[in-house]
């Protein structure tokens, strides 16, 4: 295999991978710009959303064009749940009041879903075909292309929504300014409730790509934790931030596997991250916040 | 015409008067406001004055409904709206702009401007989220609706797909107003619309708010320092002072009245000054 060919091939397989994690990274950023809550429980958030697939499509043997929706919905009324019973309760508290409660959350979520479906892996049903694609002597999995697939579709679809739909508007207004949003007549309740139950469905949509390539177990919560760099390093705040750290990352993984091995994926990537955060602190793309005195 | 259309297509919503009753709010043990009692007449232009800390702004957070009174009434056209949350005064007709400009960074003017008919729309975020064609329909009615009787009117046209932070100072304040216009509201409320504008964007100003009042034949309250504007411009005038109401009436009413001008420029209220009408 020539060198091109092998750099083609990481480079492809970085690229495609990071459509999950941005996936992921907005379901984060998504109830960061919407409600200025640091959400350490997106990661089970996903996972619960992964269980409920497998859920839909073993338990109750739906086909997986059916037993995906009916995982959004059940995420859905989750995220409304916990932007009701967490979160409401404690608008107007302290950031890292806020910040505790998620992350008693991602525990509470953790130990309910070890509780319900137990520890070990659960086999899942592949939501996409699987094939091998070829390109010279490149091949990808199919599956990787699936989930790049899906994943670009709903966020170009997200994306859509927050830029030309009225309710995206309102939304993005509720982020950057409840006051005014308010007098302008938003539900300021409806709209950060629809923040969460969006986070929700695009996390579960990564969570079911994720397991539909191999199985659910708990730990799928912890691949959260390494796309939390990813949204530090695009900008807690911005969407296209999150989207282009997902491909720097997602990148320079590949290609530290392909190149330098295995073990260093989890260090190398995290280093430049690191290093660029020195040079931009808040981030590729996030706001510098300006603190008025 | 489609049905979604109609509801934009309409005359301007009618003129509701407003008025406070024996309104009370504190903040711990600071009385912002000691029963206060106010009207602004329907289809007029009231003024709120008062020197600072008098309590202004905290009778324009109580009409929108951020504060709730201790005690007292707000009346929208003459229905109790005292407990009405904020977003929902939108929908009876109450629009406001804010002391510091209150835009949305980042949206285009025409996007700040239509998220004023927000509450007017009413296909779900998830019929637009799936560009159902009510919504649709909706969407493009709104911004017709915009474009011809709200950014004309304002001079906007120039700068509509400018993004807000790119404008001069006075244009925002304008933007700002379009903004509370396309809310079809029937009482419009204005937090100092002129406050750090020059003499020309002032008179700017002044003239949309007198063209506003006459064409659109709202009801607009506003809080100003600008003497000589809220002198000009102003039906009514209602003057607070520690949180109490000294004075209301019209412009020479007011500036005649010796608890006024005691309040302005501290002094005896024996003699017989004038504020002073700039």
């Amino acid at each position: 295999m020539t060198d091109f060919y092998i750099l083609a091939e990481f480079t492809l397989l970085g690229l495609l991978a990071s459509g999950i994690s941005a996936l992921l990274a907005l379901s984060f950023v998504l109830v960061y710009k919407g409600t200025h809550v640091v959400n350490f429980a997106a990661g089970e958030v996903m996972m619960l959303g992964a269980y409920l697939y497998y859920t839909a499509a073993v338990a109750l043997r739906m086909p997986p064009a059916i037993a995906l929706p009916l995982a959004l919905v059940g995420i859905a009324l989750a995220g409304v749940a916990i932007e009701a019973l967490v979160l409401r309760p404690l608008a107007g508290q302290p950031t890292i009041a806020i910040l505790m409660a998620t992350i008693g959350l991602a525990s509470l979520l953790h130990g309910g879903v070890e509780i319900i479906w137990g520890q070990d892996p659960l086999e899942v049903p592949a939501l996409l075909p699987r094939f091998p694609v070829n390109w010279g002597e490149v091949m990808i999995p199919g599956a990787a292309i699936g989930n790049f697939v899906v994943a670009s579709l709903l966020i170009a679809a997200l994306v859509a929504f927050f830029r030309f739909s009225r309710a995206g508007i309102a939304m993005r207004a509720t982020a950057s300014d409840p006051v005014t949003a308010a007098t302008l007549g938003v539900d300021i309740r409806a709209s950060q409730r629809m923040t969460w139950i969006l986070s929700g469905v695009t996390g579960t949509v990564a969570g079911a790509l994720i397991a539909g390539s191999g199985s659910v177990s708990p730990a799928l919560a912890a691949t959260a934790l390494s796309v939390l760099a990813v949204v530090i390093l695009g900008g807690l705040d911005s969407v296209a931030g999150a989207i282009l750290a997902s491909l720097i990352v997602g990148v320079l993984e590949s290609l530290t596997v392909g190149y330098v091995g295995g073990k260093m994926r989890d260090v190398f990537p995290y280093l430049v991250v690191l290093a660029m955060l020195i040079v931009r602190p808040y981030g590729l793309l996030g706001t510098r916040e300006i603190e008025r005195l | 015409m489609n049905p979604a259309g109609a509801s934009f297509m309409k005359a301007p919503g009618a003129a509701q008067g407003l008025a406070v009753r024996d309104v009370a709010v504190s903040f711990g043990g600071i009385h912002a406001l000691r029963g206060v009692s106010m009207t602004a007449p329907a289809g007029k232009i009231t003024a709120v004055i008062g020197p600072n800390g008098a309590g202004k702004t905290s009778l324009f957070n109580t009409i929108s409904g951020f504060y709730k009174p201790d005690a007292g009434c707000v009346f929208l056209g003459g229905v109790d709206i005292t407990a009405t949350p904020v977003h929902a005064r939108a929908g009876l007709g109450l629009a406001r702009t804010f002391q510091n400009v209150a835009l949305f960074r980042g949206l285009s003017v025409l996007e700040n401007i239509k998220l004023g008919g927000h509450h007017l729309m009413r296909a779900g975020p998830l019929a637009a989220l799936f560009g159902m064609p009510a919504a649709r329909r909706e969407e493009l009615a709104l911004r017709a609706e915009v474009e011809s009787r709200v950014i004309d009117f304002l001079e906007l046209d120039n700068v509509r797909h400018k993004p807000v932070e790119a404008l001069s100072y006075g244009l925002q304040k304008r933007v700002e107003l379009a903004r509370g216009l396309a809310m079809r509201p029937s009482v419009l409320l204005l937090d100092e619309p002129v406050a750090g504008m020059n003499r020309e964007e002032t008179e700017d100003m002044a003239r949309f708010i007198l063209d506003v009042q006459e064409e659109w034949g709202v009801t607009v309250v506003l809080v100003e320092h600008d003497m000589g504007m809220v002198m000009d411009i102003s039906h009514h005038v209602a003057v607070l002072n520690f949180g109490e109401l000294i004075a209301q009436g019209t412009p020479a009413q007011v500036a005649r009245d010796p608890q006024v001008v005691k309040a302005y420029l501290g002094g005896d209220t024996a003699d017989a000054q004038t504020v002073a009408v700039a």
